[in-house]
């Protein structure tokens, strides 16, 4: 019996088979997926924010951020055992959901924003990127089965497709 | 500032939910106007809830859901947003526009019809947003609305991008809308209002009610 594990808005959590994860309903977030290719354990961040220098909480929500989230998906992962040397990663989000044409501040523009700051954090820490679904207009939900290492993108209009 | 929503008391909820019944009864005229029907809307509750739990609040974060989406401008920004069930907008706009054929279920749509729904979007911004200004004595202007078709999760979280470096939690202000006497086939929507983080205190301290007591 295989069970679905769900990752919220600014939340991350950990997979192996014969269970999938999913986050739902990203828009301009980014869903990140980090996995060992030869353990089978792979992790999902539903990121909302590029970087926790932006934050003005006391107490930060690590997996908020993309400078904070994609470490601490690390450190989940390791627990599971896997090898820093065999993490591969793909994304999907960022989108454009409103265009404003007037007083548009920066935060308007946080989907290219945030999906800029989940490449740099992936290069820092030498993690490839293997492949990408990121910009557009649309929401996406996004599912990745950890023992084919695939990841499912759903849009309301373009149907489902796979990377 | 997420210590701010911590310390707020249900009376100061129930101070927005106040001002929110009042800019609902000036929507509702101007709307009822508009589709030459009495419509009703009423603000059932004001709430507290965390970023999690909010797409649930319009299904699910995966739903399809029509959005109407507005920046507040002045001097205590915020956002705003109109959504409702495909179906219930499609009856709406089919009832302003006579336009029979308007669906939203695949794009393009009618070009008619969104305008009307952009216009819809117009009025209920405008109407909400003078009585609140009237309140607090505070300059507030709707921006030009947006109209989107998407998953409820993808929408609500634009919005809440402002909010979220600050805290988890958002004050939403939720406000039903019926046609009068229609129990059938009811004109239905959740109206969202969101205030970017520094405009709670300068909108509570505009109607003098002290937070931090």
């Amino acid at each position: 019996m295989s069970d679905v594990i769900k990752v919220g808005m600014a939340d991350l959590n950990v997979v192996t088979p014969p269970n999938i994860i999913r986050t739902s309903g990203l828009g301009s977030c980014v869903g990140i997926v980090i996995y060992d290719e030869f353990k089978l354990v792979a992790g999902m961040a539903h990121i909302m924010l590029p970087n926790s220098s932006l934050s003005r909480q006391e107490k930060t929500n690590v997996a908020k951020y993309a400078d904070t989230a994609i470490p601490a998906l690390l450190i989940e992962l390791q627990k599971m055992g896997a090898k820093n040397y065999a993490l591969k990663a793909k994304i999907a989000g960022g989108a454009q959901m409103f265009t404003f044409s007037t007083g548009s501040t920066d935060l308007m523009r946080i989907g290219p924003r945030n999906v800029e700051a989940v490449k740099e954090t992936l290069k820092d820490l030498r993690i490839p990127l293997l492949s990408e679904d990121v910009g557009g207009k649309s929401g996406r939900t996004i599912e990745f089965d950890p023992q084919s290492k695939r990841l499912q993108i759903r849009t309301v209009n373009q149907g489902i497709k796979e990377i | 500032m997420g210590e701010f929503i911590q310390k707020l008391k249900p009376h100061h909820l129930d101070v927005l939910k106040e001002i929110g019944n009042i800019g609902a009864r000036h929507a509702a005229t101007a709307l009822s106007q508009l589709v030459n029907k009495t419509i009703d809307m009423s603000v059932p509750a004001v709430r507290v809830v965390s970023f999690q739990d909010l797409p649930e609040q319009v299904g699910g974060a995966e739903t399809k859901v029509a959005a109407i989406f507005l920046r507040i401008d002045g001097e205590a920004p915020g956002s705003m947003f109109f959504i409702s069930t495909i179906e219930n907008t499609e009856k709406m706009i089919r009832h302003i526009t006579s336009i029979n054929s308007f669906q939203l279920d695949e794009p393009p749509f009618e070009e008619m019809g969104v305008s009307a729904l952009l216009e819809v979007g117009n009025i209920l911004a405008g109407s909400y947003l003078s009585s609140l200004a009237d309140f607090t004595r505070l300059s507030l202007q709707p921006s030009v609305p947006e109209f989107s078709v998407d998953m409820a999760g993808a929408i609500v979280s634009y919005g809440l991008i402002p909010l979220s470096q600050v805290a988890d939690y958002a004050i939403v202000v939720d406000t039903h809308m019926t046609e009068l006497g229609e129990v059938e086939h009811p004109i239905s929507g959740h109206f969202f209002l969101l205030p970017d983080p520094d405009s709670f205190e300068k909108i509570f301290t505009a109607l003098g009610v002290n937070v931090n007591e």
